[in-house]
């Protein structure tokens, strides 16, 4: 067997340049730290190597691990990309590493107290006033603002790389919500399960002392003394390109994932909108970015934030992670400054360096930069929008251009030396440069490096051209462990555990909306599905006269299909019209149309639903992208079936695995409205068709999963009479409208009082008097033909009474209104 | 000193087109406290009546009222009424003043309190982006060598002699490039270009908002902008301080102009700022009113006015 390490040794050597090779010595000898690594993928050869990765791609699908990128086309949604070889980190290396970013995360931590304080580092010139005045990630608003405990970063990350001497050297800075975190965690998971026996071989270091770090250490923060503080996560919304991890550290760190609408500012405290009226939040955990935090104070076009968060923390009545404004540090204007810095403020060398940076603010480093305009990166020194260029891409007319912003507005402006990245391997079979992103995170003393982190791989050409987003594929980090002198995080003190509480009332309203709509989409796309799919089983069937006429009928009644066009075959209408249905991403109501807001309002809720739910809603969209191939009626017959199974697959992990919360009883309550609505109006569209009614008896117990309890029931051919009974007044099946009533009883019995105790009532009300109007039908008479007119006319009176009790209950739950800043 | 005394009524009403469930508001309509400008007194009359009331000094020294207000309403009243005494600023006489570059070179050099403070307004702004051809229409009152003061005379009569007031041109959100190339405005809009020329030079110049005499005494001519909130400009000149300039009348403002605040432009002094749930569409009005009560030269009866 040809195993991976001869297969890469037997490979021409890639063309590496100057650059530094990550895996192998100059000699062509694999490195120390590699081999163990290189040994037991080896050991697992090349074919078991090509089924474990296809299985890390299933898991990841499954996971619905995901990022959005944005780019000229617009947003979309990418999958994440993990490649199956780990980089591998020394331990020597990562003692290096280690002492340094904890150093930096320090210094970051002191220089943001300082200018957020009294900006003595201003006034002694260790910092130029335009870093902050001329910085439009400077926020005023934020000056003087109280931070809990000094503690401007709890979470920091950098973006390293390793230079042709094979030292280290940190690209970028991420102090105000690092993102990429979660996706660290999530790499390791896919890794433990895939290569569970490489990893045992190798034995990185561990990375599961960090959450229970963060958590205590976000505790911490709480303004006031309390056992149990309440945490919110605030994301931007499932828009964000990293919304996965958001959702991912929500669930893992226990917290309560929140956006900005989620939160209300009242008497300068923090509130969470739940059901039952407004919950005391007292840390926020952000992924917002610095000015869009606040639509009151900071940017007003922001919709994400939270109006009067500022004045809040200002009243110290809540504390945000990272403070407010911490984003400060991070553009590239600061990086020639923190050597300088590192010596006055800790009295320490900088122990890792920054990418060498001239800020043209100051004269001399702008005669340099214009002296080597064709050796250097040259980007915005405060945001990363504006123009830059790459070493040796500017033209006469650019450069001329460039000469001229220099002159100016010169403290607009840095120059960055290229850094040659070092090339590390990847799966198949070659070399990529690679850039790191390391985490550190507070203790509330002291911070703590994460042995671990992401690896990108990426191009040469892109660094400094990028933002470094969450693009390109992946790689675990794996640091290896240092048996000499084993390092033992550092822990906390005896503290007090935590009193167990279960919070049923830290459900946002806006998730509990998103429940309520995942209810009634999943169970309209069902009964869509059933009704194409009992369609499609009569069409095939030749011998059936009339009944494709008759559910053509039934189609049109129910709004699934244009009238007929003159001339054509019945059969064949019918089956364009379902395919339609089927597979057009614009027809509406379609299936198509109803998994991308299933889409919509599960990926809201993630935070939410257990993995597995997760794992069946990712495969629901999987096997609906199915597309018609040669024999489309086959084809479309068995994605039904799967997409029907899918679907029970869903409502059993719903009804078997969610806690009876609020959440779940308004994801009931959607579905079981839906349902109501679906059958009443399936009848009410039965009974209006003028064609052999008795033809459509079949398909309508089809439809409402009956056909075996009229049989065993009966012993007979379908009657109206039966059917009807069956479908609607009988308590005891689960498709019957008055079943569907009861449960819904028993559920609006449970409602919380909520803002709007009124509506509440009401709605109790109006839904208790539907039984009494269900027993006035009298299946029997129907079967004379007498009252079917009138039986029309109230089904679909009834119908749109349970539409406008779904609106009802809405608006007194969810009737969010959108700030507005004037 | 000798002062003049003021009464000011400064109302907002805004008509909401649905009802407003909760509102947070900023309000900056304290006028400031200056050496040469005394707060008398102060009150704010808000309608409804909010749930939070709370006062903080904002980045650049002006008083700030943090105000959320909670359950339905239609409509909101914010009321300011203040009595000010306002003295007679110092104008120095131009060939006192330095060379307009030595003053650029200061500012960007000098790390001693007054200029690092005053260096924070010679970059662009949220409202003042240098991105036009500012400098260029700025040169020509700034020729090597002159007088800061005399430069900046000459810019403020230019701007008054060259741009038309015409409140229908411009809105709060139009472009500063676009007001350049029309040449038409209002007074918010002539500070901002002027304070975008200045700072184009390299000069720290900020924006002052605040109010004129509604009706001034037969034989005065009634200023541009005294029915509304007005703002004018104020620059830096070392070792004399900060010098205001109203480009909307061409004159240093001195005994006529009651000072808000200020800030880098408007959006650091929005007279209310507010984020609203609910509300659709609304209307507002303003109403502003300036009275003189008379001079006076007394220390004892500017103190007495006190009393209100």
């Amino acid at each position: 067997m040809t195993t991976l390490n001869t297969e890469l040794s037997t490979q021409p050597r890639p063309h590496t340049g100057a650059a530094w090779d990550e895996l192998r010595l100059a000699s062509g000898a694999i490195r120390p730290n590699w081999q163990p690594l290189m040994a037991s993928l080896d050991a697992l050869g090349r074919d078991e190597f090509a089924i474990r990765v296809e299985n890390s791609r299933r898991i990841l699908r499954e996971h619905g691990v995901s990022c959005f990128s944005s780019d000229s086309s617009g947003e979309r949604e990418v999958r994440w990309e993990l490649d199956c070889i780990p980089f591998v980190i020394s331990a020597p290396d990562w003692r290096e590493l280690e002492v340094g970013l904890v150093q930096r995360a320090r210094l970051l931590n002191c220089v943001l107290g300082d200018l957020f304080g009294v900006q003595r580092l201003v006034r002694d010139g260790f910092v130029p006033a335009p870093l902050l005045h001329a910085n439009p990630g400077y926020l005023r608003a934020c000056q003087a603002v109280r931070v809990s405990g000094g503690n401007y970063l709890q979470v920091y990350a950098a973006d390293v790389a390793r230079g042709p001497d094979g030292r280290w050297c940190v690209l970028a800075d991420r102090t105000q919500a690092p993102a990429g975190f979660g996706f660290v965690l999530e790499n390791r998971s896919v890794l433990s399960r895939v290569l569970g026996e490489v990893l045992q071989a190798v034995r990185p270091r561990s990375l599961s002392e960090i959450l229970p770090i963060c958590r205590e250490a976000l505790r911490r923060l709480a303004p006031s003394a309390t056992d149990n503080p309440a945490i919110a996560l605030l994301t931007p919304g499932p828009r964000n390109e990293s919304y996965f991890e958001h959702a991912y550290l929500a669930r893992l760190l226990g917290f309560t994932l929140v956006e900005g609408g989620d939160l209300t500012v009242r008497d300068r405290r923090v509130f969470l909108k739940t059901l039952d009226g407004l919950r005391p939040v007292d840390v926020v955990l952000r992924r917002v970015s610095d000015a869009f935090c606040d639509p009151l104070a900071l940017r007003g076009d922001s919709l994400l934030g939270v109006p009067g968060l500022v004045e809040a923390a200002r009243a110290g009545q809540v504390s945000v992670a990272n403070a407010l404004g911490s984003g400060l540090v991070e553009c590239p204007a600061f990086l020639p400054f923190l050597s300088g810095l590192s010596t006055h403020l800790l009295g320490e060398e900088l122990k890792l360096p920054s990418v060498a940076t001239w800020w043209c603010g100051q004269l001399r480093e702008r005669k340099h930069v214009e002296a080597h305009l064709d050796e250097l990166f040259l980007r915005p020194a405060f945001s990363t929008g504006g123009p830059q260029a790459g070493p040796g891409e500017l033209t006469s007319e650019s450069r001329a251009e460039w000469l001229a912003r220099l002159s100016e507005r010169p403290h607009e402006f840095v120059g960055q030396e290229q850094v040659q990245l070092s090339l590390a391997p990847v799966g198949n079979h070659q070399s990529r440069p690679v850039i790191l992103r390391f985490f550190v995170v507070s203790n509330g003393r002291d911070y703590f490096a994460l042995p671990g982190g992401l690896a990108r791989m990426t191009e040469q050409s892109a660094l400094g051209t990028t933002t470094l987003a969450l693009s390109g594929v992946s790689k675990d980090l794996w640091v290896l462990p240092d048996d000499s002198e084993r390092t033992v995080p550092p822990s906390f003190v005896s503290t007090p555990a935590p009193a167990l509480e279960r919070l049923a009332s830290d459900l946002p309203s806006r998730t509990v909306e998103n429940l309520f709509w995942l209810g009634r989409y999943t169970e309209r796309l069902e009964q869509i599905l059933r009704l194409c799919r009992s369609a499609m089983g009569h069409l095939a069937d030749e011998s059936a006269n009339g009944q494709p006429e008759a559910l053509a009928e039934l189609l049109v009644h129910l709004g699934l299909a244009a009238p007929p066009e003159a001339g054509r075959v019945a059969s064949e209408r019918l089956q364009k019209e379902l395919m339609a249905v089927l597979y057009e991403d614009t027809r509406s109501p379609g299936v198509r149309e109803l998994l991308d807001r299933i889409h919509i309002a599960s990926f809201s809720v993630r935070d939410r639903l257990s993995a597995d739910t997760w794992r069946i809603l990712n495969r629901l969209s999987f096997d609906a992208k199915l597309q018609p191939g040669h024999l489309p009626l086959v084809l479309a017959g068995s994605v039904l079936n799967t997409l029907v199974h899918d679907l029970a697959a869903l409502s059993g992990m719903e009804m078997e695995n969610m806690t009876r919360g609020h959440g779940w009883v308004f994801l009931d309550l959607g579905r079981r409205i839906e349902r109501s609505v679906a059958v009443a109006r399936l009848l009410e569209a039965a009974l209006r068709c003028s064609g052999r009614r008795e033809l459509l008896l079949e398909p309508l117990l089809e439809i409402s999963d009956s056909v075996i309890t009229y049989r065993r029931r009966y012993f007979a051919e379908p009657r109206l009479a039966g059917v009807l009974d069956l479908l609607l007044l009988d308590p005891t099946n689960p498709r019957s409208l008055a079943f569907q009533l009861a449960v819904l009883g028993s559920h609006a019995a449970s409602l919380p009082a909520g803002p709007n105790p009124e509506g509440v009532a009401q709605f109790q009300q109006s839904l208790a008097a539907l039984p009494g109007k269900l027993n006035c039908v009298r299946a029997e008479a129907l079967d004379a033909g007498a009252d079917i007119p009138a039986t029309v006319e109230w089904l679909g009176g009834f119908a749109l009474e349970l539409g406008s009790l779904s609106d009802l209950l809405t608006h007194v739950y969810f009737s969010h209104v959108v700030p507005r800043v004037s | 000193m000798k002062a003049q005394i003021f009464d000011i009524t400064h109302t907002t009403t805004y008509n909401y087109g649905s009802p407003v469930t909760v509102a947070h508001h900023l309000l900056r309509l304290a006028p400031r406290r200056l050496r040469r400008q005394l707060r008398l007194a102060h009150e704010l009359d808000l309608k409804p009546e909010p749930a939070s009331l709370s006062r903080h000094t904002d980045y650049f020294g002006n008083e700030v009222a943090f105000a959320i207000f909670e359950g339905a309403h239609r409509q909101m009243r914010v009321t300011a009424r203040s009595r000010v005494a306002v003295g007679a600023a110092f104008i120095p006489d131009a060939t006192e003043t330095p060379a307009w570059e030595s003053v650029r070179n200061l500012c960007r050099t000098d790390l001693s309190t007054p200029v690092l403070e005053a260096g924070e307004f010679a970059f662009g702004s949220p409202l003042v982006l240098l991105d036009a051809p500012f400098n260029d229409y700025a040169r020509e009152s700034f020729p090597p060598g002159r007088r800061i003061l005399d430069a900046v005379l000459d810019l403020t009569a230019r701007i008054h002699q060259d741009f038309k007031f015409d409140p229908t041109a411009t809105t709060v959100a139009t472009p500063l490039a676009q007001v350049l190339e029309q040449r038409r405005g209002v007074c918010q809009d002539f500070a901002h270009l002027q304070i975008a020329c200045l700072r184009s030079l390299g000069l720290a110049a900020r924006y002052v908002s605040g109010y004129l005499e509604t009706a001034p005494p037969p034989g005065q001519t009634k200023l541009v902008g005294a029915d509304a909130s007005h703002a004018w400009v104020s620059f830096f000149c070392p070792g004399l301080g900060w010098i205001d300039a109203d480009p909307t009348n061409n004159l240093l403002p001195s005994m006529q102009h009651i000072t808000l605040g200020w800030g880098r432009d408007y959006s650091d002094v929005s007279p209310i700022r507010g984020v609203l749930g609910g509300g659709d569409e609304h209307t507002f009005s303003v109403a502003v009113d300036v009275v003189a009560r008379g001079e006076s030269d007394d220390e004892a009866q500017v103190k007495a006015a006190r009393v209100t």
